[in-house]
């Protein structure tokens, strides 16, 4: 029996622009970089494939522009795609459905119930104007809980395994250190128990200390509770340390795949070595 | 030249306008409506919203009633009563069992309201996610989706910061189970008559360009949390000095002299209704 993955992600593609007849040719696009040279369309992502299986973290690294974090928003429903799909397995009922072919409604309900997103910046993951319970009981109460002992207790037990004291817990996340914030944050996307987690660039801005810490934390939750994650990063020194498996994006594609190991000791291609080599 | 005044001073196709915005608003309990609010000889946000509804539904047989914040003689009330009746012509009464159409900023009377009568609410603020979402494009997706997680976030922060729901006027209801709807800055306290209110209840929010409506015998339900039930304001204890009415909202006021607090109806023309029985009975007891 071979595992079955728990997201599959196919032929993501993801443009902004309309193309013309250069870049719409088929699979040659000619492109510049990962845009048309003729009508300025950004091919962002292109036919990006890879699973996910449980428990897993999967990295993605590449240079800044190359497609990370849109891949990720298209993959929380934060921007639409061009066209692809995604699988989704652990809801019987969405089981072989195309999640982005869902209505809003379905969308919004594997957002609550499946996902999780930590946001490289927290202004975009956290409400900075209302307190840090009240942050973690937002997406509880998405999710339908309208319990309010409940949702402070769950709370209490998050914001305690992030490392946030509690009697700040009634702060607004404004008050807090970049850290911090990034704690509060992961510590929201996991009130809802969700078997797969996004993370994209966690650790950037944060300094050594509170990185380590952020890391830490990232493993614990992975060993602990077997949350799948999907961690993108362009810090090779962050991926070593988390990811068992490592995707190589330039340019809007996928360029390399493989343990994280294979990765990083044997690069194959061109740019992957000189991402290798340049860390060292 | 001069042109004839128009009954209600609105044209016919003003009228047409808004009781075409009023109607849809009856259809879909709780769902705001646009509308092309006019300018009006009063300011946006002195009631031109509940005037415009007003004025629209006026008939000449109508009796008019105009309260504001529960009183009838308030400069804002007497102004738009002057307003309608210079227009139309029709009466105008303080007592509530009277009128037809009710127009109240702020409060819903003591009497029961029948299925006779219309109550029509000013509004300022129709937008019940407006504090956690300012953009309207945004509030009309979370609408349409039945997504009122904002609405209750509120609510729990309240909660945390103060230990209970801290609304002290428009608190936010359920409308047939499907929109969530700001009900105007009424007290907790009128919240529960909305519920399967026997009048129809039209709510209008002339610089928010917004009408919306509960109609007769809906299902009117305010934000609670399983373990934090909705509460009104409690006057347990308490009555009005003047008339002795218990179970009515009441205001305090503070005795300068002695420093004590005073209570009295909020509603002035039921204190009033009251105190007026009182009297006839005492006359009529002494002409035997």
């Amino acid at each position: 029996m071979y595992e079955e993955p728990i997201l599959r992600v196919r032929n993501l593609e993801k443009q902004f622009g309309d193309g013309c007849k250069h870049c719409m040719q088929g699979a040659i696009r000619n492109l510049e970089k990962n845009y048309c040279p003729a009508c300025g369309t950004v091919y962002a992502c292109q036919d990006i494939s890879f699973d996910l299986f449980p428990g897993e973290i999967l990295g993605i690294v590449g240079e800044s522009g190359s497609g990370k974090s849109t891949m990720m928003q298209c993959l929380y429903f934060d921007a639409d795609v061009t066209s692809g799909e995604v699988y989704i397995n652990g809801e019987p009922d969405l089981k072989d459905q195309n999640i982005f072919e869902l209505s809003r409604q379905q969308k919004r309900y594997i957002r609550n119930h499946q996902y999780g997103m930590v946001y490289q910046n927290p202004v975009h993951g956290l409400k900075m104007n209302f307190s840090s319970v009240g942050n973690i009981a937002e997406k509880l109460i998405e999710a339908g809980n309208r319990n309010v002992s409940e949702m402070e207790a769950t709370s209490k037990v998050l914001l305690e395994s992030v490392h946030i004291p509690l009697f700040r817990m009634k702060e607004e996340p404004r008050n807090f250190s970049g850290g911090m914030q990034q704690r509060v944050q992961i510590a929201k996307a996991l009130s809802n128990n969700p078997p797969i987690l996004f993370l994209d660039e966690v650790t950037t801005g944060l300094d050594l200390s509170v990185q380590a810490s952020v890391l830490d934390l990232i493993k614990r939750l992975q060993r602990e509770l077997g949350i799948s994650m999907i961690v993108v990063s362009h810090d090779l020194a962050v991926i070593r340390m988390l990811a068992d498996r490592t995707i190589v994006m330039l340019n809007g594609s996928i360029i390399e795949e493989g343990l994280t190991d294979q990765i990083l000791e044997d690069p194959q291609h061109a740019y992957t070595q000189q991402l290798v080599y340049s860390l060292l | 030249m001069k042109t004839k005044t128009q009954f209600a001073f609105f044209d016919e196709g003003s009228k047409k306008e808004i009781r075409r915005a009023i109607l849809k608003a009856v259809c879909i309990p709780g769902y705001q409506v646009p509308f092309a609010s006019r300018e009006m000889p009063i300011a946006r946000g002195w009631g031109t919203g509940g005037l415009q509804i007003t004025l629209s539904i006026i008939g000449k047989s109508d009796v008019l009633k105009v309260i504001d914040q529960g009183a009838d003689e308030s400069v804002n009330a007497v102004s738009i009563k002057k307003l309608v009746h210079s227009t139309t012509g029709v009466e105008l009464v303080e007592r509530t069992q009277d009128a037809t159409i009710i127009q109240s900023r702020h409060r819903i009377p003591e009497v029961p309201l029948t299925k006779e009568q219309i109550l029509v609410l000013q509004v300022p603020e129709p937008e019940p996610l407006r504090k956690v979402e300012a953009r309207e494009f945004m509030t009309k997706i979370l609408h349409s989706e039945n997504d009122y997680s904002g609405a209750w976030l509120m609510l729990f922060e309240q909660i945390m910061k103060y230990g209970r729901t801290a609304t002290g006027a428009d608190h936010p209801v359920y409308v047939n189970n499907r929109y969530v709807m700001a009900p105007s800055p009424i007290p907790r306290f009128d919240n529960p008559k909305m519920h399967q209110s026997e009048a129809l209840i039209l709510l209008g929010a002339g610089r928010e360009k917004k009408i919306y409506a509960i109609p007769p015998f809906t299902d009117v339900e305010s934000l609670a949390f399983d373990d934090y039930p909705f509460t009104v304001e409690s006057f347990e204890g308490k009555h009005c000095h003047l008339c002795g009415a218990t179970d009515v909202f009441l205001d305090e006021l503070a005795d300068n002299q002695t420093g004590e607090s005073l209570f009295q109806c909020n509603d002035t023309s039921y204190c009033m209704d009251r105190l007026n029985a009182v009297e006839k009975v005492e006359v009529e007891g002494s002409y035997v």
